[in-house]
């Protein structure tokens, strides 16, 4: 039987771009439970805008995978969150919408893409979130909120209703403020759909265990080094005796990838876009085209109109990329630097079981800080080289600087997210 | 690094539309970011590239979609069941 429940949050941080204010639940695990979606995630008769202009307005037929399995396990969807414009940003205020505000200081920004589920979950204003993570946008706005985020395997949930930006990066997942409730979302929405050619036969169904005795833990000397706030790297480093202290072992490594694997994701993920993107042509959906204007100019002047200014830029960015005399000097070359990290990965993680080190190089930025897109940039070097290799890896809190938020970061093998879950778990029973 | 008639030039291929005030800020970005991506020039790049990517198949059958009505709900102009789009010729 369906029951229903009210949704009036008073979000003074802008977490959500729409509520629902009479949600409707069913029977499940998760049964009423309020959830928070991320607006590329497509749900069925709600309006879903990837916080961008261009798809303002418009009203998906059909529910993401992910969706119908929340209503399965009788989640009450709450709501859409802010974003940064199609996912492409570190912190909430690429939104066409205006951005989100951190919800533990509202002089700063929650972290992004997902910064408006973090900001639902951090502020209280509903229990879970989903977000999605293609350079980290899971992980940076769990951190910097202090909250839990997990980015999975890649294929252990399926995208089908996720609007693409950069599909082989991207992959989505749960966000909590406790790792048993992460957990919990986890299982309701990993598991193989034939509508995502990329997904896997690997349903989650694990209850966190807190006993890590015996884990070895690889510590990369690359995630302590320049560009990280040193208070941060203290406090991680603190986090990472507690773990040792728990009975785990740990092991410096290395990770000469590194050095080329912001690179790697910028070109990879510009040039993705450039070619997803192109379906917004205001044909389909957004605000409509009837003009005597030729094809192109109308297209060109919908897109200008529609799309801000860091979308425009990564398109641009990723048709140059791609272009005739320049595949070979960008692409290519990204390609075997993202195998690179792949294989640094596999190296590492024969010997150890997971991997350690800071989300991010810094506490949350404040508010307008980072105007300079490379400088922007530059801060996801932390968490891209998981979605390069396709690897798990999850964001606990485990601390604070100057009163913000730090957050751990523990990336495990290919569909150990379990381990990984493990490992956030026990810190998370034995830790700040 | 990049010229203000190279990005002129892409803004066109990808239909992004570009005005002349927003022109040097994107050359500067661009050039900018261009530079960084310069590190992949110093790759080794003897080594092959392992690619284990096959193509996941099914077989051609009918399966459940979206009806007429719904595909065309969200276009802003359609006319007698088509989506209406600007002239291509």
């Amino acid at each position: 039987m369906a029951k229903t429940l009210s949704f009036n949050p008073d979000d003074s941080v802008h977490a959500f771009l729409t509520t629902i204010p009479e949600v409707t639940y069913g029977e499940g695990p998760l049964s009423g439970v309020t959830v928070a979606v991320k607006d590329n995630i497509t749900t069925k008769g709600i309006e879903t805008t990837c916080a961008s202009k261009i798809l303002k307005g418009y009203i998906p037929p059909y529910d993401a995978h992910v969706v119908t399995l929340l209503k399965d396990a009788g989640a009450a969807i709450v709501g859409k969150t802010n974003m940064d414009e199609f996912g492409m940003g570190t912190t909430t205020e690429n939104s066409a919408f205006g951005p989100t505000l951190n919800p533990l200081d509202k002089n700063r920004v929650p972290g992004g893409s997902s910064g408006g589920s973090a900001a639902a979950v951090g502020a209280g204003l509903c229990d879970l979130a989903i977000g999605s993570d293609t350079g980290g946008s899971i992980r940076c706005p769990a951190a910097f909120c202090g909250i839990v985020g997990l980015k999975p395997t890649y294929g252990r949930v399926s995208r089908f209703g996720l609007i693409a930006y950069a599909n082989s990066l991207e992959q989505i997942g749960p966000m909590a403020r406790d790792v048993s409730s992460l957990s919990k979302l986890f299982s309701v929405i990993a598991g193989p759909d034939p509508r995502d050619a990329t997904s896997v036969d690997r349903p989650y169904s694990h209850e966190p265990l807190k006993k890590i005795d015996g884990l070895k833990i690889g510590v990369p000397e690359e995630f302590f080094g320049e560009g990280v706030n040193p208070q941060v790297a203290e406090v991680v480093r603190e986090a990472i005796s507690t773990l040792e202290s728990l009975g785990a072992e740990t092991k410096p490594c290395t990770m000469p990838s590194m050095k080329y694997a912001l690179s790697a994701y910028y070109v990879t993920c510009t040039s993705e876009a450039s070619s997803n993107l192109a379906r917004f042509d205001g044909v389909r959906y957004g605000p409509g085209l009837d003009s005597p204007k030729s094809w192109h100019e109308a297209y060109s002047e919908q897109r200008k109109e529609g799309f801000g200014k860091e979308v425009r830029r990564r398109i641009i960015l990723g048709t140059f990329s791609l272009a005739a005399g320049y595949f070979g000097r960008y692409y290519q070359k990204a390609q075997t630097a993202r195998q690179m990290v792949r294989d640094d990965f596999e190296r590492i993680l024969k010997d150890v079981d997971v991997i350690a080190g800071p989300t991010m190089p810094d506490i949350a930025f404040r508010l307008g800080e980072k105007s300079d897109p490379l400088q922007m940039y530059l801060s996801d070097i932390l968490t891209v080289p998981a979605n390069l290799a396709g690897v798990p890896a999850i964001s606990v809190p485990c601390g604070r600087v100057d009163g913000m938020p730090v957050g751990l970061q523990i990336i495990g093998k290919y569909f150990d997210d379990e381990r990984v879950i493990d490992t956030a778990y026990a810190f998370e029973q034995e830790g700040v | 690094m990049v010229t203000a008639e190279d990005v002129r030039k892409v803004a066109k291929l990808a239909d992004v539309g570009i005005d002349d005030s927003e022109i040097t800020e994107f050359t500067r970005q661009c050039s900018g970011v261009l530079e960084y991506f310069e590190i992949l020039d110093t790759l080794d790049q003897s080594k092959q590239l392992i690619r284990e990517r096959y193509n996941i198949l099914r077989e051609d059958e009918v399966t459940p979609s979206l009806s007429q009505e719904e595909s065309l709900q969200n276009a802003g102009q359609t006319e007698k069941g088509f989506f209406k789009a600007p002239r291509v010729m």
